[in-house]
């Protein structure tokens, strides 16, 4: 129905392009499924566990499955193999990242979290402190972290929609955006956390199998001889050996270096602090079936980024450099192009049934992904910083679950409004952003609340405000906002700070600020809070 | 500050059992393999990773150097890091399930059995073990 909405205006435009309504219709089965799927798990949700944790009841598979869904955005399966396309390997140093990020949730997070806390992150960090004033600064953080990624992703969609269908003009994409921020709202109100992961579960086939597709028709044209894909895509490239090497992209000058070793600080760290990964470990009922989800998503999401490579340099390769420029000049449209040349070229049936598969799957990975932050961040909006904070836990749960569907449509909204006039928003910025404040004011809470015995309420606030405001000021006062024709105020200067990615400073900044923060204040840890904390989380004892 | 009841307030237990299992030998041992496994690999994987971004970014000569055919030092370094974060993710799996999973459900046993055994004096004191032992 919505998809209609968004697309009809697109059809009128122009209804030439032959994969276009393919793609629509695919795209309408995929919206239909998921609706169904969605109206399904609301029937099924009846207390605030099952809205906001989908009652504990999905196995490690089934979330492994659904995290890999929530994780791998359109800006990794585009963005990522695009940039291969175009950087060649430098492009690749970003999935490394973004896999290595995972060992973090896995040795030091996951387990804790899902054994000590009850359905957002802040339960664990507010644990042994004053709630008020934990809930409430991780609350914050969440929302803002979440809210960053969700416009990323938002912005992108827009973009997106343009490229894919091959429209041009605003109103295509400012519809676009309203309707995926319309079906977001309505997978997180109606089906909860229930509908969410099963829309991610969905998502998540859909995008390996159209992933694999590719992969092995991009091998099989180089015989599986992986040297002969990458001698071809050098050879194209233009640019030779270079193409195959670190460098083209980060190696310029010593300032994108420094930068390069920036983002990548954020990437590693980064993930573990994503409030919309860690409820996604209160779906599974045990520490150990989490502990399950992570080594799945760790199994899929490297062996998704291994195919990236495989997309990227056979994008390089078959389309070239120059056509893929002359589509975007990110290089955004790589992979799709790459499917309709595997399907026989442009024109040809096969590419464009090909095309449209790709294209359908781009669109249900973006709305996977939103519905997944939406959810987190309206969940910590009700849970954290209404129930705890405001009522100070006299909210009973259908007032907190009705807040927490409030609180979606009204983060839906402001998020549609913020996409649509801030499109001149840097997609990938915003993601960098994204991660850096999650890894400079969430993971140093995290592991200093969970690790370290003489943590305290000032502590917790110190790290969680001072991470946050050290990243985003870095990216106030950097080339993101102002000082080049590309920045977000392109007439002005006030960029002192040389570096895009604010990781390399804002993350020790969050981790120091959070140690003085403890040693400075008067009060003292409570030792038996810390003893019920370790105990909870190492053994599971008196987990929801 | 907050003495209003908490819907996320721990169960209300004894607050003394936590302290006691936590000064056990028994917990002592699960946590000392937990954080003896876990940190130390962590601070492995960091600095490997970090070691692999420092060279891509500051080697360009020995990351481009030919291993075979068309493939790279870099590009075996990049597949490098994919092979040990799932080395790494297998050993965890393995260490956990051996070591840590055995002695969490026997502190877990012992907890509900105690509570049993030796009705506490607190108010509810088997809230908190019987909804571990139910897991």
């Amino acid at each position: 129905m919505t998809a209609h909405a968004v697309t009809a205006p697109a059809l009128l435009a122009s209804a030439a392009t032959q994969h276009r309504g393919l793609t629509v219709a695919l795209f309408t089965v995929f919206v239909l499924v998921t609706l169904g799927i969605t109206v399904w798990a609301g029937r099924q949700t009846r207390d605030a566990t099952d809205f906001y944790a989908g009652g504990r009841s999905f196995t490690g598979f089934q979330n492994g499955l659904a995290i890999s869904g929530d994780y791998m955005s359109a800006a990794s399966f585009l963005g990522i193999a695009g940039a291969i396309a175009l950087f060649g390997y430098d492009g690749f140093l970003y999935s490394v990242g973004f896999l290595v990020a995972w060992l973090v949730a896995l040795l030091l997070v996951a387990e804790p979290l899902r054994n000590s806390g009850r359905y957002t992150m802040a339960d664990v960090l507010a644990f042994r402190m004053r709630q008020r004033p934990v809930r409430t600064a991780a609350g914050i953080s969440t929302i803002v972290v979440s809210v960053f990624y969700l416009l990323a992703q938002m912005v992108g969609a827009g973009s997106l929609v343009a490229l894919l269908l091959g429209v041009t003009g605003d109103a295509p994409k400012q519809w676009t955006i309203v309707a995926v921020g319309a079906l977001m709202v309505l997978y997180v109100t109606v089906g909860g956390m229930k509908g969410t992961t099963w829309v991610q579960i969905v998502k998540a086939v859909l995008l390996i199998a159209g992933t694999l597709l590719l992969t092995v028709l991009v091998l099989a044209k180089y015989h599986f001889n992986p040297s002969a894909l990458l001698g071809a895509a050098s050879e194209a490239s233009g640019k030779g050996s270079a193409f195959l090497e670190p460098g083209l992209k980060y190696g310029a000058t010593g300032t994108t270096k420094l930068d390069f070793l920036s983002l990548a600080l954020a990437l590693v760290l980064g993930t573990a602090g994503l409030p919309h990964i860690l409820v996604r470990f209160y779906t599974v009922p045990t520490a150990r079936a989490a502990r399950t989800s992570v080594l799945w998503a760790i199994g899929i999401i490297g062996g998704f980024y291994l195919m990236t490579l495989a997309l990227g340099f056979g994008a390089a390769a078959l389309v070239g450099p120059d056509a893929i420029k002359a589509s975007n000049p990110a290089g955004n449209t790589a992979a799709p192009l790459l499917a309709q040349e595997l399907g026989g070229g442009a024109g040809s049936t096969g590419g464009a049934v090909l095309l449209a598969v790709i294209s359908a799957v781009a669109f249900a990975t973006i709305l996977a992904v939103v519905a997944g932050l939406t959810l987190a961040s309206s969940a910590s909006f009700a849970h954290d910083l209404w129930a705890n904070v405001v009522r100070r836990g006299r909210a009973g749960e259908k007032e907190e679950v009705g807040v927490a569907r409030i609180a979606a449509v009204v983060i839906g909204a402001v998020a549609i409004l913020l996409a649509i006039f801030a499109d001149k928003l840097n997609a990938a910025a915003l993601v960098a952003l994204a991660f850096a404040v999650a890894a400079s004011a969430n993971l140093p809470t995290l592991l200093y609340s969970l690790f370290w015995k003489r943590f305290t309420t000032a502590g917790a606030v110190c790290s969680v405000y001072g991470g946050l405001a050290v990243s985003v000021l870095l990216v106030v006062f950097s080339p993101v906002v102002s000082g080049r024709p590309t920045s977000l105020v392109p007439g002005a200067d006030f960029a002192w700070f040389p570096l895009e990615n604010p990781g390399l400073v804002s993350i020790p900044a969050g981790f120091l600020l959070g140690w003085l923060g403890t040693l400075l204040s008067k009060e003292t840890a409570d030792p038996a809070k810390y003893a019920e904390l370790e105990v909870r989380s190492l053994t599971g004892l008196g987990a929801h | 500050m907050d003495t209003t009841p908490q819907p996320d307030a721990p169960p209300p237990g004894d607050p003394g059992t936590f302290a006691r299992i936590e000064e056990g030998e028994e917990f002592r041992g699960l946590r000392r393999s937990f954080r003896g496994f876990a940190f130390p690999l962590t601070a492995a994987f960091v600095a490997w990773y970090l070691l692999y971004v420092l060279l891509s970014g500051y080697a360009p000569g020995l990351m481009g150097a030919t291993v075979a055919g068309h493939v790279n030092v870099a590009l075996v370094m990049g597949l490098l890091q994919f092979a040990t974060t799932f080395a790494i993710a297998w050993l965890y799996a393995r260490h956990a399930a051996r070591r840590l999973d055995p002695a969490a459900a026997a502190l877990r046993g012992h907890a509900a059995g105690g509570t049993a055994a030796v009705p506490a004096p607190a108010a509810s004191p088997s809230a908190a073990p019987q909804e571990g032992a139910a897991e």
